[in-house]
């Protein structure tokens, strides 16, 4: 056991406590994620299937908000594990911190049961705050928001409150108290309405641009900078340097990056080569994490306390710079943008960029705490089913990633290029073999996904239960 | 706007070395202060830029400004022509024709138009569809929907109706009715308001000069 580790006392923190809520529930909606994406694949098999009744909206929708908001908890859920760790105390405000995270469990539950069974609203405010609010990924009724913001806040409120009273302020807490103002204010950003629909557009990507390839990257840049000293012991001089290097190359690119996604909605021409030129530069602070990680990994010989969270720390960093640099360079110069823009080219790099950033950050988190929630602690880590979840989530997502790059290609050179994009243009690029081709493929690599998802939810379940072999940590 | 990208982003990356540089005297480029200063004086530059471009673009992106076009544009012929020095189409805004037989005024277009917005927001048009190339993927970019050839080609005269606003206010109050291809809209439940609503939003929203996307719209045939 290295030093970070063996800060972590017998008995968990409060805040641990409350972490184990947050990942449990952040588990159970990706269950409800997976789910709802296998209805929309069939639903591009056979779009007669609960037509007008689960339509496709009301699936994507719960789909693509289920995803942000298991992997905002699952980060969350990552700090409140590691911020008593980092600052040897107890969370201050943990009774308000589990309080607000009932009421948000609570109003999670009323959203998903509006949005599937209340659906869509008649044109007025009052459903945009009480209903959806019709804006994809930020679909949450206005009330909700609200109810975003204050969660956000109390979090805020609990990481200061915990870094004063720890009289301690160390690089992590510093960037990680700059990220989250950074992160709560963007929010609000998303939260008006206006008839207008290229500012509309333009402010809704301060939320979503900037959220995922901005402050949710640096988010984990700290969180994944825990791990890697509570799994390898690098030691926490390099972990920081490496941590301010990737905020000063993610926000030095990303910022301005934004500029990718202003080059086709009514914003003036100077953004096509801004957008170009920062967006191409993005995928600097990825190589940076997959030279870190590969670095650490390597110079411990894979030695760890933790096989499958340090399994995921190592996917993560390549599924990051693969899904996420290599997929969206990919589309992101404005000369193929123009053709590719609004295709499934993006869903394909949609997939691959939360799956490898966000997905394999959540699951390395999860791992951590799994280990320290049991009543004897096993070091290390480790299991017989966990490699066959983690091999074929991996393997099932790259397909679902090939099969939307492909029909994404094909709409590109069909709908966009080729005839224009016109209704007839659309209809003649998905009835193309080389797009309904994918349908199928799609919707199998989805139960296959779906399937290492029950493994890895049963591997959580069971994992480090039966220490046959296993040493015991040192602490118990 | 006084200066090109060019010269905003060769600035921005300079001011952010040489601060950076400058406040970093007597470290080593490998110590983490080095990086820190990094960190804080490059995310400041870029947000201090993004922050003065966006005064800039809201005041270029105001209806009537130029880009995006005035309310009233509803009242007038709309059209793609192309741009020989651009390289690209650019919406032209013809005569008057008046919307659904009628010249509204710039409250009332307004309005209309904001009407439609909350109905495209409220019915959650963009998880299926496309608006100015963003949203999901099951269905027609929007952006250019008022300009498609099928409207007079084929859902005038499948629906036996003389104008495309009343082709297409009908066919979207019964798209299960009429499908085109394997893939239907479903019967959202337009009231004739929110009908006449959307087909104003799409309208107004067919001539916002978009930088050419989507490329060559209805150019093929
Ligand atoms: C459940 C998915 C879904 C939703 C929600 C949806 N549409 Fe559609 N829409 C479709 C499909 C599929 C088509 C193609 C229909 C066909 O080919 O018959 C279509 C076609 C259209 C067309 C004609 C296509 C074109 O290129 O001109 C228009 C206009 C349109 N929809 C507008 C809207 C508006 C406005 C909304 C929101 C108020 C909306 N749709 C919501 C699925 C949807
Ligand atoms: C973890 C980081 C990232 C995540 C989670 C992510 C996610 C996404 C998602 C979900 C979309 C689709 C948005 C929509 O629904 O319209 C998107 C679009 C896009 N992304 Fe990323 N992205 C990330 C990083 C990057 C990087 C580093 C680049 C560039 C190098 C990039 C380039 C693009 C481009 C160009 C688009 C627009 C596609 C279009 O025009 O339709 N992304 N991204
Ligand atoms: C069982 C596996 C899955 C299937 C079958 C599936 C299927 C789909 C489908 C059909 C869409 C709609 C695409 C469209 O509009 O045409 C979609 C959207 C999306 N899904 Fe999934 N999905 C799966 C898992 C995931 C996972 C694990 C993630 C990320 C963690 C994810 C993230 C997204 C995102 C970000 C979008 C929006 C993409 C965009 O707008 O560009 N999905 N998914
Ligand atoms: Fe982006």
């Amino acid at each position: 056991m290295n030093a970070f580790a063996l800060r972590q006392p017998k008995e968990l923190f409060e805040s641990q406590k409350l972490a184990l809520w947050y990942f449990a529930v952040a588990v159970l909606l990706f269950g409800v994620q997976i789910i709802f994406g296998l209805l929309m694949a069939y639903q591009y098999i056979d779009p007669e299937f609960l037509y007008g009744k689960l339509s496709f909206m009301t699936n994507r929708t719960l789909h693509v908000n289920a995803m942000i908001v298991w992997l905002l908890v699952g980060l969350m859920g990552g700090v409140y594990w590691f911020l008593p760790l980092e600052t040897g105390r107890e969370v201050v405000g943990i009774k308000l911190a589990k309080f607000i995270w009932w009421v948000i469990v609570a109003g999670v539950g009323v959203v998903v049961l509006v949005y599937a069974f209340v659906q869509v609203g008649p044109g007025n405010a009052y459903t945009l705050w009480f209903i959806n609010e019709g804006r994809e990924y930020v679909e949450a009724p206005r009330w909700a928001d609200f109810a975003i913001v204050a969660w956000v806040a109390i979090f805020l409120f609990n990481v200061i409150a915990t870094t004063l009273a720890a009289r301690r302020i160390t690089g992590l807490l510093g960037v990680l108290i700059f990220d989250l103002v950074a992160l709560g204010a963007l929010y609000t950003a998303g939260m008006h309405y206006t008839v207008n629909v290229t500012m509309d557009q333009y402010l809704w990507w301060w939320v979503v641009h900037l959220w995922v390839e901005a402050t949710w990257e640096v988010l984990v840049g700290v969180v994944m900078g825990w791990s890697l000293m509570y799994l390898l012991g690098t030691p926490r001089k390099l972990i920081e340097t490496w941590l301010f290097l990737e905020v000063a190359l993610v926000f030095g690119t990303g910022i301005l990056g934004l500029g990718h996604h202003y080059f086709w909605i009514g914003t003036p021409e100077y953004w096509i080569g801004l957008g170009g030129f920062f967006s191409a530069l993005e995928p600097l602070p990825l190589v940076a994490m997959v030279v870190h990680a590969v670095y650490d990994s390597g110079a411990h010989r894979l030695h760890t306390v933790n096989r499958p969270a340090l399994f995921w720390a190592i996917a993560q960093a390549f599924g990051n710079f693969i899904g996420a640099g290599v997929w969206g360079f990919m589309q992101t110069l404005p000369q193929i943008n123009m053709y590719s823009h609004g295709t499934q080219l993006a869903a394909a790099h949609g997939h691959f960029s939360f799956f490898g950033a966000y997905v394999g950050t959540v699951l390395t988190l999860v791992y951590i705490a799994v280990q320290n929630a049991r009543k004897r602690v096993v070091v290390p880590l480790d299991s017989r089913l966990w490699p066959w979840a983690y091999g074929f989530l991996i393997f099932s997502i790259i397909g679902v990633v090939a099969s939307f790059t492909i029909s994404g290609f094909a709409q590109t050179m069909i709908e966009r290029a080729e005839l224009g994009s016109t209704w007839n243009a659309y209809i003649t690029s998905y009835t193309h073999p080389w797009y309904t081709n994918t349908h199928w493929w799609r919707f199998w690599m989805g139960m296959l996904f779906l399937g290492a998802y029950v493994a890895l939810v049963w591997d959580l379940l069971t994992i480090g239960r039966k220490p046959a072999a296993a040493v015991e940590a040192a602490h118990d | 706007m006084d200066y090109s990208w060019i010269q905003i982003s060769v600035a921005a990356v300079f001011l952010s070395v040489v601060i950076t540089l400058v406040l970093s005297r007597g470290y080593g480029w490998l110590s983490p202060t080095f990086w820190r200063n990094a960190a804080v004086v490059s995310s400041m530059i870029m947000l201090f830029i993004l922050m003065w471009l966006t005064f800039d673009t809201t005041e270029k992106i105001r209806p009537g400004a130029g880009r995006v076009p005035t309310w009233t544009v509803i009242n007038h012929q709309i059209g793609l022509k192309w741009d020989g020095e651009k390289r690209r189409q650019v919406p032209v805004v013809g005569e008057q024709t008046g919307f659904f037989g009628k010249v509204y005024s710039p409250d009332e277009a307004f309005a209309l138009i904001n009407k439609g917005k909350m109905t495209l927001q409220g019915r959650n048009c963009m998880e299926c569809h496309q608006i100015l190339g963003n949203g999901a993927y099951y269905a027609p970019d929007l952006t250019r929907a008022w300009l498609d050839p099928w409207w007079e080609e084929r859902i005038m005269p499948a629906l036996g109706v003389a104008s495309r606003e009343e082709a297409m206010k009908t066919w979207l109050q019964h798209p299960d009715k009429y499908p085109q291809g394997r893939r239907r809209m479903p019967n959202l439940h337009f009231s004739d308001e929110e009908a006449v609503a959307l087909v104003a939003f799409l309208k107004w929203m067919s001539a916002i000069d978009t930088n050419g996307f989507p490329p060559r719209f209805g150019v093929a045939q």
